[in-house]
């Protein structure tokens, strides 16, 4: 067994600094471990959200070393050897009490997005027929676990707090997954344009590589999303095209 | 958002407590587009020494006017204004450099080396006021796929050029077929390129990707998958054919000018 500083911000709305703290580590831990460990010997009163411990819940994220990741999926062995881990809450988020931060924004912006609405049913019977290779493109989108990291590490909300303009990587997700269905028949590429501020995102792919799921956020959704309201709005050969086909 | 509670600190620029060398990333985009950017202009601007036998650099091509006899239309047509710098490459280079500038990947690593927005992922910002894409001059960026329609005409060039790179002077006025390393050149430069076009994000768009389904013809979903294959890589797609537009511009050239002889293989 080898001991290990943890350095943990301590503290309540906003306000705190980091505190240390020695424990051990053996083999196999993950940072949630070490934290609950921290948490039953020396700080009884730290806050921290957790449940799942299994990289389902999306409850454990925080900056771990500075990158935002999840608690019980960041293996104790990944980081570096005889180095203090620094833990710290996110920070796109209102911050409660020490590792706790308040992701309801993320509840009300979800609210915000044009429900699915699928087209009236294929068969008598109420249900429909879809081609695999049709679903295939959005259920990788289906994966994400609402750990709010994309969000978080997304310098448009965490940098620039465009909470109010800007859906955040999640919500471009969510809304692809939607957008992109073979039944749904809504169209939401004017709020994504205007409401929902699309154009804010610059690219820098920090949001996929922060995806504990893995999904190609910017390359699969969001570039996608983009091009889709380029052809709305920006490209006037598209609308030509369309003017003459008689199409508005 | 919850306007009772506050964030925390917002973090100063280059602030971050990141253990990796996160700024290496950008040491290398400044400096190879910078790189790039330098020897692409000097050798635009040279107007000699872009041809060797079969070869054609690709900076030149497709040569409209010129003094080569890769030329379409013969040497520089006399209506064009004196002022105005003359040199086949200044006619074709602004299709690619659209289309590079312009790329959904390219578009990333220069916002975050150059402009510092971010400077990497998790790392404080220089400046506070932020208007993405969403305005000029950024929302520009749109026109991506013009480039990209351009730069697939310029594709079909390049190919036919490495095609006539097979064929050599058999010195009886005709030609004959053989291979040399900078055939072997040419060939690798026009499969990267079609691989970082092919894998262009606004390709995937348009041969499939503005659809919801498809599934209704084969040789979309083919070619939708295609483009998706090579999307994945298309950071590495991009840097490869950079380079590889550079060295076999600085190849033909070198043959040109008699530093170097190309070896026929075949």
């Amino acid at each position: 067994m080898a001991s290990t500083t943890f350095k943990i911000w301590r503290g309540e709305r906003g306000q705190g600094a980091f505190t240390d703290y020695a424990t051990e580590v053996t083999e196999g831990m993950v940072v949630l471990d070490a934290v609950h460990q921290i948490q039953a010997s020396e700080a009884g009163d730290l806050a921290v959200r957790w449940n799942c411990k299994a990289g389902k819940c999306g409850s454990c994220s925080a900056e771990i070393n500075g990158r935002p990741k999840l608690m019980c999926m960041t293996r104790m062995d990944e980081l570096p050897a005889g180095e203090a881990v620094t833990i710290e809450p996110m920070r796109a988020f209102p911050h409660v009490r020490d590792l706790v931060t308040d992701v309801s924004w993320n509840y009300e912006v979800k609210k915000k997005i044009k429900k699915f609405t699928p087209r009236p049913p294929d068969a008598p019977d109420g249900t429909w027929r879809m081609a695999q290779a049709d679903v295939d493109r959005v259920q990788e989108f289906r994966k994400c676990i609402e750990c709010y990291l994309c969000q978080d590490v997304c310098h448009v909300l965490r940098d620039h707090h465009k909470h109010d303009e800007f859906i955040g990587p999640r919500f471009l997700v969510y809304a692809a997954a939607l957008e992109m269905h073979p039944l749904d028949t809504e169209d939401r590429l004017r709020d994504l344009k205007d409401n929902h501020s699309i154009g804010y995102c610059n690219i820098t792919k920090c949001c996929t590589s922060a995806c504990p799921e893995h999904i190609t956020i910017t390359d699969n959704a969001i570039i996608p999303l983009k091009e889709r309201v380029v052809d709305e709005f920006y490209d006037p050969v598209v609308k030509l095209v369309r003017l003459l086909r008689g199409k508005k | 958002m919850h306007r009772s509670l506050p964030v925390m600190d917002q973090r100063k620029f280059g602030e971050t407590l990141r253990r990796d060398a996160w700024w290496v990333p950008n040491v290398f985009v400044v400096t190879i587009l910078t790189s790039f950017l330098v020897y692409a202009t000097y050798a635009a601007f040279a107007n000699a020494h872009y041809t060797s036998g079969p070869y054609l650099s690709p900076f030149y091509s497709p040569e409209i006017w010129g003094d080569s006899p890769h030329a379409w239309f013969g040497p520089k047509p006399v209506w064009w204004p004196g002022w105005l710098p003359f040199s086949p490459a200044l006619i074709i280079l602004p299709i690619p450099a659209l289309f590079r500038f312009t790329c959904y990947y390219y578009r990333g690593a220069y916002y975050k080396a150059f402009w510092a927005d971010p400077p990497s992922c998790a790392v404080g910002e220089p400046r506070k006021t932020y208007w993405g894409e969403k305005s000029f001059p950024l929302v520009m960026q749109n026109f991506h796929r013009y480039g990209l329609l351009l730069s697939f005409i310029l594709l079909v060039f390049l190919w036919h050029d490495a095609w006539l790179a097979f064929w050599f002077s058999s010195g009886n006025g005709g030609t004959q077929f053989g291979i040399g390393v900078g055939t072997i050149v040419m060939l690798v430069n026009v499969l990267l390129l079609s691989g970082y076009t092919i894998g262009c994000h606004s390709m995937r768009h348009v041969i499939g990707g503005f659809r919801d389904k498809l599934s209704g013809s084969r040789a979309r979903k083919v070619a939708y998958d295609c483009s998706s294959a090579c999307n994945r890589g298309h950071m590495n797609w991009a840097w490869c054919s950079l380079f590889s537009v550079a060295l076999t511009d600085v190849y033909i050239r070198l043959c040109a000018l008699g530093v170097i002889t190309d070896l026929r293989i075949l």
